[in-house]
C-alpha cells in the first residue's frame, strides 16, 4: 500500500507515472498516462479512487434511496388518512414502515453526509489531495452499494422484507417470529453498510489528522470537517457494537444460540442495550455532519466569520461524548434501566446544543444576510431543529417519556429532528456545494420554491402528529377506530406529507434545468471562506495546484479580502499572492 | 430576555438603514440610535411568555392536548409535562423570535462588509451557564415526579401502609391479546383482539380510589401496556416482570393499546380499563367467578411470579400461544 | 499531533469516568463493557499520538505560521484507478448472501475475494497503478 505519509522526508512515489500530487506533474496532467483522465464512463465509475467521484456516487445512490423511502412514507400516510383505509395489508404496512426507517436511517441519512458530502468536501477543506486511503474509500462505497442492493432485494424474496421496525427488537426479530430470508437480508445489509461506515470513518479521521495543508492547524479546520472528525470517532465507537449485535442476532436465528431468547436463558433486553448503544450515537452521526454544513453556510451568507469557533468545537465534542452515555433513554419504559442517570445525561445534551444555537445566531448577528437557497434551507433547519430539540428535552424526562413513548409525539419529535438535519441542512449543503461539484449553478427561483413548499409541508405534516401523540395514537399502527377522534389530524398530516413529496418536483426540475442550460458557477460563487472555494469548480485531479497562506479557518476569504485581516484573530497577515503547491521541489 | 439584551452589548448596535455612512461603518454603528425593531421584539417576546400563561387562564397547568391523568400517578406526570411544555414553549419562542429578528434586522441592504467579530466570551459563558441552570431545575422536577410515579407498595402486599386494600392484577400480553388475572379473587379474563374494527378488546376492571398493583409480563415478544388517560406506558418484556401501581381517581372507561410493534396484528391489540367503585368491583368479581371466568379458565395462570429483585430472571416460559388467527 | 492526541485522550477519560459512574449506579454489564471499550478506543491511540508528538519533528500542518512552500514535496503516492475495490466489495456482498441463500454462493464469493486480494497486492507492488 502507499500510505506512508512523511511529509518532511520528501518521499518520491515508486511509480514514476503515479499521481505525484505535490510535485510538478500534478499541475500538467498530460505527462502521465491514465490517472488524471482515467478511463471514462462506466469503467471510470467502477475503478475510480478519486474522492470526488466516490463522493458523487455516494450522493446519487443515497438520494435514490431517499426518494424510494420517501414514496414509502407517502403510502404510509395515505393508509392512515382514514380510520378504515385498506390501501395496504397489515403485513405490508409493517414492511413499509420498517423499510422506510431502515432505508432512511442506515442507507440515506448517514451515507449522504459522511459518504457523500464529507467525502467530497473534507479533503478540499483541509487542503488534501485525496482521502488518506483512496482504495479503502472506493471499497467502502462498494460495500455501501452492496448493502443497499441487499436490503432492497429483500422485497423480492419469499416472505417479503423485514417487518419488525427499524430497531428489530428481539425477540420479535428471531427466527420464530420473523422467519424468511427478508430479515436475514436486512441483517446482512447492516453488516455491509456498517463496515462501509467504519472504513469511511477511518478514512475521514486519517485525512483530517494527517493530510492537512501546511498552516492548517486543528483549530483552523472548518467546522464541517471538525464535525466529520467527531462523527468519524462516533462511528468507530458505535458501528462495531451494531455489527456485534447483528452477528449475535443472526446466530440466534440460525445457529441455535439463545443470546436474546428467554427460553434458552438469554436476555431480550440485551439487544436493546446493544442496539441503542449504537442507535443513539447514530442519531448524532446523522446530525453532526448536518450541523457542520449549516455552520459552514451561515458565515458565508452573513459575510462574517463564525461566532465562537472554539465553543462550536467543544460543543460538538460534548454532544458526541454525551450521546454515547444516553442510550437507555430509548428504554425508559422497559423498567430495567437506571432512570436518573440517563435522564440527567440526556438533559445535559441540551446545553451544548444550545451553545450551537446561540453561536449560529451570533454568526448572523450584525452581518449582511442574503437569502439564497442554501441560506434559506439553513433557516429551515434552525426552526425545525429548534422545535425538535425542545420536544427532545421533554422526552429526556422519564415520566414524560412514559406518557408519550411509542406514540406519534415521539414520531413527530424525531422526524422534526431528522428532517431538520438531513433534509433541510442536507439540501442546504447540496445547494451550497453543487456549484463546486459540477461547476454550474442551481436555479435560485426553483430552489426557493423547493424550500418554501418543503417548509410549509413539513410543519403541516408534523404539528398534527404531536397532537395525535398526546391524543393517544401509537406509532406503527395500520389503522385506528373512527371513535378515536384522530381522523382530522391524520388527514391534515397526510396533506402535509404530500406537499413535502410535491416539493421535490421543484428539485428535479432544478436539476434538469441546470443540466440542460448550465450557468457557469466560477470558482467561488458565494464568496465562501474555506479552502474548497480556492480551487476550480469542479476541482482538478488531486484538488489543488495552488494554495493561499492559511492563517485562519477562512483562508480563501483572507486571501480575497486582505483589507479585513487586521480584524481577524490569529497570526501574521497573509501575503497577497498564492503559493504554488510544491513550489520548491 | 436576558440573553437578548446581553447579546446586544457585545455586538454593534443595529444600524438604521438611512444612517449608513460610506465609511467607518463600525463607528457609525456605535453612535446610531436604537432601531425601532427593538420595541417590536420586546413586545413579541412578552407575548411569547404571556401566551402560554394566558392559555392556562385559571388553570395553572395548561393541557396542550394531553390528558390530565385519570390516576394519581398520571396526574403527577401531567403536571410535569405541562410545566415542561410551558417552559419549552417560552424558551423556544424566545429563541425563534431572536432568529426572526436577526433575520429581519440584518438582511443584506448594501455591499458593505460587516464588522468581522468572532467571539464574545462573557456572552458565550452566559449562554452556557443559563441552560445548565434551566436543565438542573427541570431535572429536579423530573426526579421528584419520577419518584411519585415509580413508587409502589411492597410487592405482593395486600394492604397499604394506611390499611386500604391493594388489588393485585397480573397482566400478561401475548400475540395478540391480553390476559388479566386477579389472583386474590380467582378471576381471570383473557381476550384476543382481532375480532373486528369496533372491538376494544378485553377489559380490565379495577376499583377506583384503591391502590391497584399491576404485575406486567409477556408470553412471547415485547408489547407495550399503554393507557392514554393514565399518561403511562410500560413494556411487557419476556423474561422481565414489571410492577407498577395505579390509583385511579375517577370511575370510567379508558382505552388502552399495545404500543410496541409486536407482529402482524399489533394494530388491533386493544384493551380497555373500566374503573368502578369498590363495591361494584366486588360485585363484578363474584359475577365473573359465577360466570366461570376463573384463573383456571383464563388459560395460563401467571401465579408463579419470579423473585422480585432479579429483574432479569426469566419468567416461566409458556408454550407458544395459539396463533391460529383467521384472516382479518 | 498534540491536539489530535489530546482529542483522543479526552474521549478516553470521559468514557472512563462515565463507565465507572455507570457501573456503581447500575451494576449492568453490557453498558459498562461498551463504555470501557469506548474509553480504550480513546486512550490507546491517544497516548500513542501523544508519544509521537513528543518524539517526532514538528509538523508543518501544526505550525500556525507555516507557509505552503514549507510543505513542498510529495506527501505520498496515491493509487490511481483500480478495479479491485469493486471486486472486493462484490465479493463481500456475495459472502454475506451466502449466509442467507446457501453455500452455492460461496465459490463466487471466494473467487472474487481471492482475486481481489491478489490483484491489490500485485497492483501495490507495481506502485499503486493498475
Amino acid at each position: 500500500m502507499t500510505t506512508t505519509i512523511e511529509r518532511p522526508e520528501l518521499i518520491e512515489p515508486e511509480d514514476p507515472g503515479g499521481p505525484d500530487l505535490h510535485g510538478p506533474a500534478a499541475q500538467h496532467g498530460d505527462g502521465d498516462h491514465g490517472h488524471h483522465e482515467g478511463p471514462s464512463g462506466l469503467l471510470n465509475w467502477l475503478t475510480s479512487t478519486d474522492h470526488k467521484m466516490i463522493g458523487k456516487s455516494y450522493m446519487i445512490t443515497s438520494l435514490v434511496i431517499f426518494f424510494i423511502a420517501g414514496v414509502m412514507a407517502l403510502v404510509i400516510r395515505a393508509q392512515l388518512t382514514s380510520p378504515t383505509a385498506s390501501i395496504v395489508s397489515f403485513q405490508n404496512y409493517n414492511v413499509l414502515f420498517t423499510m422506510h426507517g431502515s432505508l432512511m436511517l442506515y442507507l440515506f441519512a448517514g451515507p449522504f453526509a459522511f459518504g457523500g458530502l464529507a467525502n467530497y468536501i473534507v479533503p478540499l477543506q483541509v487542503g488534501a489531495p485525496d482521502m488518506a486511503f483512496p482504495r479503502l474509500n472506493a471499497l467502502s462505497y462498494w460495500l455501501y452499494l452492496g448493502g443497499s442492493v441487499t436490503m432492497l432485494s429483500s422485497f423480492f424474496v419469499a416472505g417479503g422484507a423485514a417487518s419488525y421496525g427499524w430497531v428489530a427488537y428481539a425477540p420479535l426479530s428471531n427466527a420464530i417470529n420473523s422467519p424468511g430470508a427478508g430479515a436475514d437480508l436486512w441483517l446482512m445489509s447492516l453488516g455491509l453498510t456498517g463496515f462501509s461506515a467504519i472504513f469511511t470513518a477511518v478514512n475521514l479521521v486519517a485525512t483530517i489528522f494527517y493530510l492537512r495543508a501546511p498552516g492548517m492547524t486543528m483549530f483552523r479546520v472548518p467546522i464541517f470537517s471538525w464535525n466529520m472528525l467527531v462523527t468519524g470517532i462516533l462511528i468507530l465507537i458505535a458501528f462495531p457494537v451494531l455489527f456485534g449485535a447483528v452477528v449475535l442476532l443472526f446466530c440466534d436465528r440460525h445457529f441455535g444460540t439463545h443470546i436474546y431468547s428467554v427460553q434458552g436463558g438469554g436476555v431480550p433486553v440485551l439487544w436493546q442495550h446493544l442496539f441503542w448503544f449504537f442507535g443513539h450515537p447514530e442519531v448524532y452521526i446523522l446530525a453532526l455532519p448536518y450541523f457542520g454544513m449549516v455552520t459552514d453556510i451561515l458565515p458565508v451568507f452573513s459575510r462574517k466569520p463564525l461566532f465562537g469557533y472554539k465553543g462550536m468545537v467543544f460543543a460538538t465534542m460534548s454532544i458526541a461524548a454525551l450521546s454515547t452515555g444516553v442510550w437507555a433513554h430509548h428504554m425508559f419504559t422497559t423498567g430495567v434501566v437506571l432512570l436518573p442517570f440517563f435522564s440527567l445525561l440526556s438533559y445535559l445534551i441540551a446545553v451544548p446544543t444550545g451553545i450551537k444555537f446561540f453561536n449560529w445566531i451570533g454568526t448572523m448577528w450584525g452581518g449582511q444576510l442574503s437569502f439564497q437557497t442554501p441560506m434559506l434551507f439553513s433557516m429551515g433547519f434552525l426552526f425545525a431543529f429548534l422545535m425538535g430539540g425542545v420536544t427532545g428535552v421533554l422526552l429526556a424526562s422519564p415520566p414524560v417519556d412514559f406518557m408519550t413513548h411509542d406514540t406519534y409525539f415521539v414520531v413527530a419529535h424525531f422526524h422534526q429532528v431528522l428532517i431538520g438535519t438531513t433534509v433541510f441542512a442536507g439540501f442546504a449543503g447540496f445547494y451550497f456545494w453543487y456549484p463546486k461539484m459540477f461547476g454550474r449553478m442551481m436555479n435560485e427561483r426553483l430552489g426557493k420554491l423547493h424550500f418554501w413548499s418543503l417548509f410549509i409541508g413539513f410543519w403541516v405534516t408534523f404539528i398534527p402528529q404531536y397532537q395525535l401523540g398526546l391524543a393517544g395514537m401509537p406509532r406503527r399502527v395500520a389503522d385506528y377506530l373512527p371513535t378515536n377522534g384522530w381522523t382530522t389530524m391524520n388527514v391534515v398530516s397526510t396533506v402535509g406529507a404530500f406537499i413535502i413529496g410535491a416539493s421535490f418536483l421543484f428539485f428535479f426540475v432544478n436539476l434538469w434545468v441546470s443540466w440542460r442550460s448550465p450557468v457557469a458557477a466560477g470558482d467561488n460563487p458565494w464568496d465562501g471562506g474555506a479552502l474548497e472555494w480556492f480551487t476550480s469548480s469542479p476541482p482538478p485531479h488531486h484538488n489543488f495546484t495552488h494554495l493561499p497562506p492559511i492563517r485562519s479557518e477562512r483562508p480563501t476569504w483572507d486571501y480575497n479580502h486582505p483589507e479585513h485581516h487586521k480584524e481577524h484573530r490569529q497570526g501574521a497577515p497573509p501575503q497577497p499572492d498564492t503559493e504554488k503547491v510544491g513550489a520548491s521541489s | 430576555m436576558t440573553a437578548v439584551n446581553a447579546f446586544t452589548n457585545g455586538s454593534p448596535t443595529p444600524l438604521p438603514s438611512g444612517a449608513r455612512a460610506a465609511s467607518g461603518a463600525s463607528e457609525a454603528a456605535a453612535a446610531a440610535p436604537r432601531s425601532p425593531g427593538r420595541k417590536w421584539t420586546r413586545w413579541a417576546a412578552g407575548l411569547a411568555v404571556a401566551a402560554p400563561l394566558a392559555l392556562a387562564g385559571c388553570n395553572a397547568y395548561p393541557g396542550y392536548g394531553a390528558s390530565s391523568g385519570a390516576t394519581k400517578q398520571g396526574h403527577d406526570t401531567f403536571k410535569l409535562f405541562s410545566g415542561m411544555m410551558t417552559t419549552g414553549i417560552i424558551i423556544g419562542s424566545l429563541v425563534a423570535l431572536l432568529i426572526i429578528w436577526t433575520v429581519l434586522r440584518y438582511r443584506r441592504r448594501s455591499d458593505d462588509m460587516p464588522r468581522q467579530f468572532h467571539e464574545n466570551i462573557p456572552i458565550e459563558i452566559l449562554y452556557t451557564a443559563v441552560p445548565i441552570v434551566i436543565v438542573a431545575v427541570l431535572f429536579l422536577f423530573t426526579v421528584l415526579t419520577e419518584n411519585n410515579v415509580d413508587a409502589t407498595v411492597p410487592i405482593n402486599a395486600t394492604v397499604t401502609s394506611t390499611g386500604t386494600p391493594v388489588v393485585d392484577i397480573r397482566v400478561t400480553a401475548f400475540q395478540w391479546g391480553w390476559r388479566f388475572d386477579y389472583p386474590g379473587l380467582n378471576v381471570g379474563i383473557a381476550g384476543e383482539t382481532t375480532n373486528g374494527p369496533n372491538d376494544h378488546g378485553p377489559q380490565m376492571v379495577l376499583p377506583a380510589g384503591e391502590t391497584v398493583q399491576v404485575t406486567l409480563m409477556s408470553d412471547d415478544v415485547i408489547h407495550g401496556f399503554y393507557v392514554r388517560d393514565f399518561n403511562f406506558s410500560r413494556y411487557a418484556l419476556p423474561g422481565v416482570t414489571n410492577f407498577f401501581d395505579l390509583n385511579v381517581l375517577h370511575t370510567g372507561t379508558y382505552n388502552g393499546q399495545c404500543t410496541q410493534i409486536c407482529g402482524l396484528y399489533h394494530t388491533e391489540m386493544l384493551f380497555s380499563v373500566r374503573a368502578v367503585s369498590p363495591s361494584a368491583f366486588a360485585a363484578w368479581a363474584s359475577g365473573e367467578v359465577r360466570a366461570g371466568h376463573t384463573l383456571e379458565r383464563s388459560g395460563n395462570p401467571s401465579t408463579n411470579i419470579p423473585p422480585v429483585d432479579t429483574h432479569l430472571t426469566p419468567s416461566i416460559p409458556s408454550p407458544p400461544p395459539s396463533t391460529t388467527k383467521g384472516s382479518p | 499531533m498534540r491536539v489530535d492526541g489530546l482529542f483522543l485522550i479526552f474521549i478516553g477519560v470521559f468514557f472512563g469516568i462515565i463507565a465507572v459512574v455507570y457501573w456503581f449506579f447500575s451494576y449492568e454489564d453490557a453498558g459498562f463493557l461498551m463504555l470501557i471499550g469506548s474509553a480504550l478506543l480513546g486512550l490507546l491511540p491517544g497516548s500513542y499520538y501523544l508519544w509521537w508528538a513528543h518524539n517526532m519533528k514538528p509538523q508543518v500542518d501544526d505550525d500556525p505560521d507555516a507557509s505552503i512552500a514549507e510543505g513542498a514535496g510529495t506527501v505520498d503516492a496515491f493509487p490511481g484507478s483500480s478495479i479491485w475495490p469493486f471486486i472486493l466489495g462484490m465479493g463481500a456482498m456475495f459472502a454475506v448472501l451466502t449466509f442467507v441463500f446457501g453455500l452455492w454462493l460461496a465459490p463466487i464469493a471466494a473467487a472474487l475475494i481471492v482475486s481481489a486480494a491478489i490483484g491489490v497486492t500485485v497492483e501495490s507492488r507495481r506502485g499503486g497503478a493498475v
